[in-house]
């Protein structure tokens, strides 16, 4: 009795949040007239919905954006981040210390704060509506940065010793020993820095106001606040649907990096 | 301190940099690395000596100048994309600007308006009222989740990735699917609620229940992260403080308040202190729901820096609300993890 209880509860758990991705997916594929109700099914699916979205605004380009955006961003903050988590943990050179503090420091100062001054920068350099102001600021991640130089610690001081003794450049060191040994802080890097990218909405909404450049999240965003979804309820769903589609897609395959991942980053900040 | 190593490392690498790092890294860039990148990358065994060290215990070894180059990249984007915006926002915060005419100095005159501006208040009040119901929420249902999830049950991976579902789903498709749940009319909410012979719920268009609304929906987007959070947590408690309590005769309820919380007490700060950085972050719900409304209703301080900034162009002004709110976070963490800390005693 205990366990059926116990199992009821998770299940119940389980239900309320995975129904209403499923009820959204269903909707979007319904006439309006039955979008109301818990019953999934319809004799009268249909990809109206889908038609109008493409029709009104080019989503795929917005992934095509997204995906630019969010690639781009996260390799750099990879490449560099680690770049600079070696030199941390593992080089000697003045002002070492001072830098790794600076980057501490630099965790604790809110986004609020300089939100606008760095959009007013952005209008100053003559990148609103360009990818540059998507990409160029967020291109490095202090956050990176103290997660490597954490993880590279843990890498046997004696492995680098010995590739140095046979004279491997700290170039080569990175990659043929530090970054093999490194895919767990790579993963996790690069999951939190993809997903931060590609879910921003706010400041896209801030630099960008042509629609060929606009990201993803941006556009669905707007077509349903902008009104030219024109309250159908079905499109907006549709929308969204076609917006969640990919993370959802991504998470299925990844699930276990994912959730580690995310858990994480928690822990640590 | 200083000035001995100054001089050491001048000895060892001819930059003779003083000083401030920033330009230390440019100068020993510029100076440096053609030479000084292989110099060290094809050492004779001997280079990387302990070199004389006169102050004993710290441990000195031969400098790396590649780290420089490594850097430098990180340290210039640093000045440009956050030094810069920080120092410039202390220059806004004293001015009126709109971007494009020449700003124009007015003293406190910000602040004054801002210690004034009811909707700032509002906004302030909206998040304290959204964090009251999201906080005790999240903390309840998560640690109840990871509580079942922490025992020998089938499934466990299918359910916990369940619940983290709506954790990694965008924010903006959250909000748009709950938008039309909390629909009046034909909202699944509302509906549930006819079927047990409640009344409806004028959800997003009743300032009484607006931001309760947001506050739920922030709930079950996020809770599945606390839930893994806790779950972690909650697996490094080692089981013989529990049989040692079971042979005292403890009960269930005595193990968890004397046990489980005090044990966990680190993760429920984090719990708290993320829930209250996402209270205080609150924009696109507010931004896609309700526009703010209504009657300001769910108004955060975003959005309201937002609307300063693009509606009525006052960049002054909107930084000094974005300064505002930012040591408004400050104060409320250091005083929650004060009270967790007096707690845990």
């Amino acid at each position: 009795m205990k366990r059926f209880l116990l199992y009821a509860t998770l299940t119940v758990g389980a239900l309320v949040f995975l129904y209403p991705f499923v009820w959204m997916l269903s909707a979007s594929l319904k006439p309006e007239t039955e979008i109301a109700g818990f019953n999934p099914l319809s004799s009268n699916f249909m990809l109206e919905n889908y038609r109008f979205v493409l029709q009104k605004i080019p989503i795929l380009r917005g992934l095509a954006n997204s995906l630019l955006v969010s690639i781009v961003v996260t390799t750099s903050v990879v490449v560099f981040g680690s770049l600079v988590g070696y030199a941390l943990s593992r080089l000697q050179f003045r002002g070492r210390d001072m830098i790794f503090n600076l980057a501490l420091a630099m965790m604790m100062i809110p986004g609020q704060l300089t939100l606008i001054p760095l959009y007013t920068m952005m209008v100053k350099f003559g990148w609103v509506n360009s990818y540059l102001a998507l990409i160029v600021p967020a291109m490095m991640s202090s956050y990176a940065v103290l997660l490597f130089r954490q993880f590279f610690l843990s890498i046997p001081q004696s492995l680098i010793e010995a590739a140095r003794l046979d004279g491997c450049s700290d170039w080569r060191i990175l990659f043929t020993i530090v970054y093999p040994l490194s895919k767990p802080a790579i993963m996790t890097v690069a999951i939190l820095t993809f997903m931060g990218v590609w879910n921003d909405v706010l400041w896209p909404l801030m630099v960008i106001r042509n629609p060929d450049l606009m990201t993803m999240p941006l556009m669905v965003t707007l077509f349903n606040v902008g009104g030219q979804a024109e309250a159908h309820l079905g499109v907006q769903l549709a929308a969204a649907m076609l917006l969640a589609l990919p993370v959802i897609v991504a998470y299925v395959f990844l699930q276990r990096y994912l959730i580690e991942s995310i858990a994480s980053s928690g822990m640590k900040s | 301190m200083q000035p001995e190593e100054a001089n050491k490392f001048s000895m060892h690498n001819k930059t003779g940099v003083g000083g401030q790092v920033p330009g230390a890294g440019k100068a020993g860039v510029g100076s440096q690395v053609p030479g000084a990148g292989k110099g060290p990358s094809s050492p004779t065994p001997g280079t990387r000596h302990l070199t004389p060290d006169p102050a004993p215990g710290t441990r000195h070894l031969t400098p790396d100048p590649v780290g420089y180059l490594m850097v430098l990249p990180y340290l210039l984007h640093l000045v440009v994309f956050v030094g810069y915006p920080l120092a410039f926002a202390f220059v806004l915060i004293f001015h009126r600007w709109n971007i494009y005419t020449p700003m124009k100095w007015v003293g406190l005159g910000n602040i004054k308006l801002l210690l004034t501006d009811q909707l700032i208040w509002r906004a302030l009040f909206n998040t304290l009222y959204f964090l009251l119901i999201h906080i005790p929420l999240q903390l309840i249902i998560a640690l109840g989740l990871a509580q079942l999830l922490n025992q020998k049950i089938r499934g466990r991976t299918f359910f916990r990735a369940s619940y983290f579902m709506p954790v990694v789903v965008s924010g903006v498709v959250v909000t748009i699917l709950w938008q039309q749940l909390y629909a009046t009319e034909t909202g699944l909410i509302n509906v549930l609620l006819h079927r047990f012979g409640l009344p409806g719920i004028e959800w997003l268009g009743d300032p009484r229940y607006a931001m309760p609304a947001i506050a739920i929906m922030a709930t079950w987007k996020n809770v599945g992260l606390y839930v893994v959070l806790f779950l972690v947590g909650l697996q490094a408690i080692p089981a013989d403080l529990y049989e040692a309590a079971e042979l005292d005769g403890a009960s269930a309820w005595q193990k968890f308040r004397l046990i489980t919380v005090p044990m966990l007490n680190p993760t429920i700060m984090l719990v708290l202190v993320l829930s209250t950085i996402g209270g205080f972050s609150l924009f696109i719900e507010p931004y896609v729901m309700t526009g703010g409304g209504p009657a300001n209703s769910t108004l955060s301080g975003i959005l309201y820096l937002y609307k300063q900034a693009f509606f009525f162009s006052k960049m002054g002004y909107a930084t000094t609300i974005g300064f505002f709110w930012a040591m408004i976070i400050f104060m409320v963490v250091l005083l929650q993890r004060r009270f967790v800390e007096t707690e845990a005693l």
